[in-house]
Formats: C-alpha cells, sequence, structure tokens
C-alpha cells in the first residue's frame, strides 16, 4: 500500500508542464478555463509517449505481441473506469469520443427504440447544447416532446416543476449533474428516484461533475451517465458511456462496422457482445489507455483534500470577484462546483476576456454552449473562470486584479 | 498590457456612443445575424436610393470591437453611391482576413480597426457589420 499524502495545491500543480509556459510577451499563465478542458499532468503526457513508443497496435485482432499489450491496456483502462465510477460491471462501460458523442449514442439508439409519438423526455432549462440537441434530433425523427425543467433565480432547479412535469408520460429524464454555466450541483439522487417511480430511465450528464467529485453509478442508480477525459486531465476525444447492462443488451447498434460484429453475411450481421457492439471501429487506444492514466493520478491523490481545496478557492473566488464594482454572480445555488459565471455593466464577456488574455489569464467568453440557459438570464454572453485542483489563490489574485483594470479603462473611456 | 494596439480612444468613443444605432422591431431587419461561438447579435436595416447608400440603422449586442466596428462604418459609408461601399466592404473584409492593407488615408477612422488582425478570434467581432451591410445590399439588388 501506497501512502496518500494530504493534497498540496503546489506540489499538484508542478505535475502540470503547461501551467509552467509563459504567454503574451513572457506572462506567467492563469489558467482558468478547466470547464472547457483541464490541462494534462506527466503521467498521463509520458503514458501517451510510452504508449505510441513501446504497444502501439491495434486492438481485439491480431495475435502479434503489441496487440497482446494494447489489447490488454485497453481492457484494463474499461476496468479502471468501471471502478472509478463504482460500476461493478466492466461490460457496462462503452468510450466513446466524449461526453457529446455518449449521449447522441443513447438518443439514437435508445432513444430510436424506445421514443414514440406522445413520449416526453424531460431535460433541464440548464443544460450545456449537447443534452439539447441530440434529443431535439430524435424527437424529429420518433415524435416525442420535450419539457425543461426551469430554474430558479439562484440557479437551482425547480424541483416541484419537475415533479409537475412527471405527471405526463415521460420515458426518459436528461439532466446535467453540474452546471457548466452556473456551477449548480443538481440533486440528481432524487431525482433519478423520482424518475424511477415515474417508470422512467435516467441520463445524467457527467461532464463536469466525474472530474470534480467522487461518483458511485450504483449508489446514484442512473442508467445511463456520460463524461469526457479530456475534463479530468486525459488526452481529447475520448470519453465514457456508463450503461446498466441490461439496458445496453437491449439497445440497437449506434455506429456499425468492424469491432462491433460476431458474424457478417452480404445480407446481414450479427453483434458482438457488451459493449464491443458500441465500439465500431478502431477506438480511440491511445486516448483510452491515457483515460486510464488519468484515473489513476487520480486514484493515487487525496481526492477529499483536492475537492476541499477547489470548493474553498470556489468561495475565495466569489468573495473576491465581488470586489469588482457592477461584477453581477449569475449562479448561487447552495451546492456547487467550481464553474463561476459572471458579468460586469458596461464591460462585453469579450471585451472582459480580450483584456484579461492580455496579462496571460485564460477564461471563457460567450455562451458556454448553453443559449437556451445565457437567454434566460437576460444577457447574450457571459465570462466564466472556471477551477480545477491546480488552481491557487495566486490565479484569483491575478484574475480580480486585471478585471478591476478593465473596469477602470472602460470606466474612465469617453 | 497593450491595451492601446486594439482598445484606442477612437474605438471606445464608438462603443459607447455608437452612431446610426437604433432599435430595430422584431422581424423588421433585413439582416438578423449571430455569430454562434461567441453571442454577439447585430440587426441591420440599409436604404438605398438613385445608386446611394442613404442609411444604414444597426442594432448590436455585441463586444466593443464590434459594436464600433458597425457603427464606424455606418459613418464611413453612407452618403456614398452603392458602387464605392461594395467596393471598400470587399476590400475591408479581405483587409482583416490577411489581405493588402488599405491606406490609413482611405480608412480615415476605421484605421483603428488595424489591430485586430492580430487576434485571430477576434476579426469576425469586426467584420460581422460589413458582412451584414453586403447581405442587405444584395437583398435590394434582387
Amino acid at each position: 500500500m501506497t501512502t496518500v499524502l494530504p493534497f498540496d495545491a503546489e506540489a499538484f500543480r508542478a505535475r502540470f508542464p503547461i501551467l509552467g509556459q509563459p504567454v503574451r510577451d513572457g506572462k506567467p499563465l492563469v489558467y482558468l478555463d478547466s470547464a472547457a478542458t483541464t490541462q494534462k499532468p506527466v503521467e498521463v503526457l509520458d503514458n501517451q509517449r510510452d504508449y505510441y513508443t513501446t504497444m502501439n497496435a491495434n486492438v481485439h485482432r491480431g495475435i502479434h505481441r503489441l496487440a497482446e499489450l494494447a489489447t490488454e491496456h485497453y481492457e484494463n483502462a474499461r476496468v479502471k473506469v468501471a471502478r472509478f465510477i463504482g460500476a461493478p460491471d466492466p461490460r457496462s462501460i462503452v468510450f466513446t469520443r466524449g461526453t457529446t458523442e455518449a449521449i447522441n449514442l443513447v438518443a439514437q439508439s435508445w432513444g430510436r427504440a424506445h421514443l414514440t409519438p406522445g413520449d416526453t423526455v424531460v431535460l433541464t432549462a440548464m443544460e450545456h447544447h449537447s443534452n439539447i440537441v441530440p434529443w431535439q434530433l430524435v424527437a424529429a425523427t420518433t415524435g416525442a416532446k420535450l419539457a425543461y425543467i426551469p430554474f430558479t433565480p439562484e440557479g437551482e432547479l425547480d424541483l416541484a416543476a419537475f415533479e409537475r412535469l412527471m405527471q405526463g408520460p415521460v420515458k426518459l429524464v436528461a439532466l446535467t449533474h453540474m452546471s457548466n454555466v452556473l456551477g449548480t450541483i443538481n440533486p440528481v439522487e432524487s431525482i433519478i428516484a423520482a424518475a424511477h417511480r415515474a417508470g422512467a430511465v435516467v441520463l445524467v450528464d457527467g461532464a463536469q461533475s466525474v472530474p470534480f467529485m467522487p461518483i458511485d453509478v450504483a449508489a446514484m442508480d442512473c442508467d445511463f451517465l456520460a463524461f469526457s477525459g479530456h475534463k479530468m486531465m486525459a488526452p481529447t476525444g475520448i470519453g465514457v458511456l456508463y450503461a446498466k447492462p441490461a439496458l445496453l443488451e437491449a439497445m440497437p447498434p449506434f455506429l456499425g462496422g468492424g469491432e462491433m460484429i460476431s458474424k457478417v453475411t452480404l445480407e446481414s450481421s450479427t453483434w458482438a457482445e457488451i459493449p464491443h457492439k458500441f465500439e465500431a471501429g478502431t477506438p480511440n487506444i491511445a486516448g483510452t489507455i491515457g483515460l486510464g492514466a488519468a484515473i489513476d493520478v487520480y486514484e493515487a491523490m487525496d481526492r477529499d483534500g483536492a475537492r476541499r481545496h477547489e470548493e474553498a478557492l470556489t468561495a475565495y473566488a466569489i468573495e473576491r470577484l465581488m470586489e469588482v464594482d457592477g461584477l453581477i454572480l449569475r449562479g448561487r445555488a447552495a451546492r456547487r462546483g467550481g464553474a463561476v459565471s459572471f458579468s460586469i455593466a458596461g464591460v462585453h464577456p469579450h471585451d472582459i476576456a480580450h483584456f484579461v488574455d492580455q496579462d496571460g489569464i485564460a477564461v471563457r467568453a460567450g455562451h458556454m454552449c448553453a443559449q437556451p440557459l445565457i437567454r434566460q438570464l437576460g444577457e447574450t454572453a457571459l465570462t466564466r473562470a472556471s477551477l480545477y485542483f491546480y488552481n491557487t489563490r495566486a490565479d484569483i489574485d491575478a484574475l480580480v486584479a486585471s478585471l478591476l483594470r478593465v473596469k477602470r479603462f472602460f470606466d474612465r473611456a469617453p | 498590457m497593450h491595451l492601446d494596439e486594439i482598445y484606442q480612444e477612437i474605438i471606445l468613443d464608438h462603443y459607447k456612443h455608437p452612431r446610426h444605432f437604433g432599435k430595430i422591431p422584431e422581424g423588421q431587419a433585413m439582416v438578423d445575424e449571430e455569430n454562434p461561438t461567441c453571442g454577439d447579435h447585430i440587426k441591420l436595416n440599409a436604404a438605398v436610393a438613385d445608386g446611394t447608400l442613404r442609411d444604414v440603422v444597426i442594432e448590436c449586442a455585441g463586444c466593443a470591437i464590434c459594436t464600433a466596428s458597425s457603427s464606424m462604418m455606418a459613418e464611413k459609408l453612407v452618403g456614398r453611391p452603392v458602387s464605392e461601399v461594395r467596393d471598400l466592404i470587399a476590400r475591408f473584409n479581405a483587409m482583416m482576413r490577411g489581405g493588402p492593407e488599405l491606406s490609413d488615408d482611405e480608412l480615415g477612422d476605421l484605421t483603428a480597426l488595424k489591430g485586430v488582425r492580430k487576434y485571430p478570434l477576434r476579426i469576425k467581432c469586426c467584420t460581422m457589420a460589413w458582412h451584414g451591410l453586403d447581405a442587405a445590399l444584395n437583398q435590394l439588388k434582387a
């Protein structure tokens, strides 16, 4: 047994080479865009190089040594992912390109097989486009209707409205576990229980929550969970769909091709066992193994300590941002993660992002792929600072100092 | 900070006091464009008579660059022959995409926007109104 050292943000940060790289004429990089994608630690970078230098081969075919090694590591990553999210059976883990593809897989495969005219799919008004558009597409082909759980001015779901929606013919509820704009952590456990009582299945978008907090799909009892590797230190282009095995067994394939078949004739084909039935074509082998390496980093660290650090830093960020005159914080949920969105009276988010970038600070400006949410707030765009375990108070201090300069600049302008 | 590179006084002036701006009622805009990557939103109407661009009305929910570029464009082009307007639109947009540079004499206040070329992600902010006016002129021709 190795001992897990108490979480130390500075020591953790030192493992991310890019964070030591100067930007914009030698300014230290202040990276506050981790809700978009996290940076990668040396463990993952080394793993990618190791993969391509020692075992690159296609998986599940060929009997040579490299194919054997690559397949073993690929399947081992599946076991790691299953353990990481508390899934008892690794067959419930389907590798995808990311959260978006995972949700599209469920919408196209499960959705087309189960949704009929008159059925309702319940979403929330705080979803990312990736958990709205796939359902609009499948609604258009099946005749199902979409309904949305509204959110309160604080940025919390209106659970009374949810209960009213569940009186109707709801087949599926799909919602984010943690809003990428408001930071809100939704009470998915009670929503799942209520949906199950009404006979609906539940998909949880874990893109923001899985990187941040321990997830136990067995305890949560979600039917589907989608998340992305690149928001949790792994390479881009690898994501996960967790699904209860019985659901996967009954679902038709999503994409057809190699890997996913059992027998192919010129007339028809039969499918491979799950999860391979849903992994057509050569998968993102390096990315999958890199996701396994990222999970190793999580498992070797003091995760409670890291989470407490991010929570304390989020509270500190909110407190300090309030020093900026005219700043309006968007999202004041009691349970929240490290995505902090705001507007500043008289300064457009684009201009804010541009100004702070001149100080080496990376934030996001725009609609954060959540146009309906932004519209409900009465805005066309917001600025978002989003945190990860490697951020420190110095990052927040740099942002606030830069924002104060932006504000002064625009205030004194003619 | 190298703010003066693109956030010059003239740009801030047009941002805070945009010219040829007004409210365009729902459904009455000839051009209604949104930049899907950032949410900048422009509505635009143009009026042409006797081969001359007589008026432009812009409603813009955008950043300083988008707003100032729209305002400066309208100020520069209203009252000019349509052929000249179209020519300048084409050459301005080409310049922003890395094409031949227009002289400061010809650009006047618009010279302040040249700095935006250094920031590829902001060029769209700068050219949105120009594309919008071009589209409006196409409609008037049709």
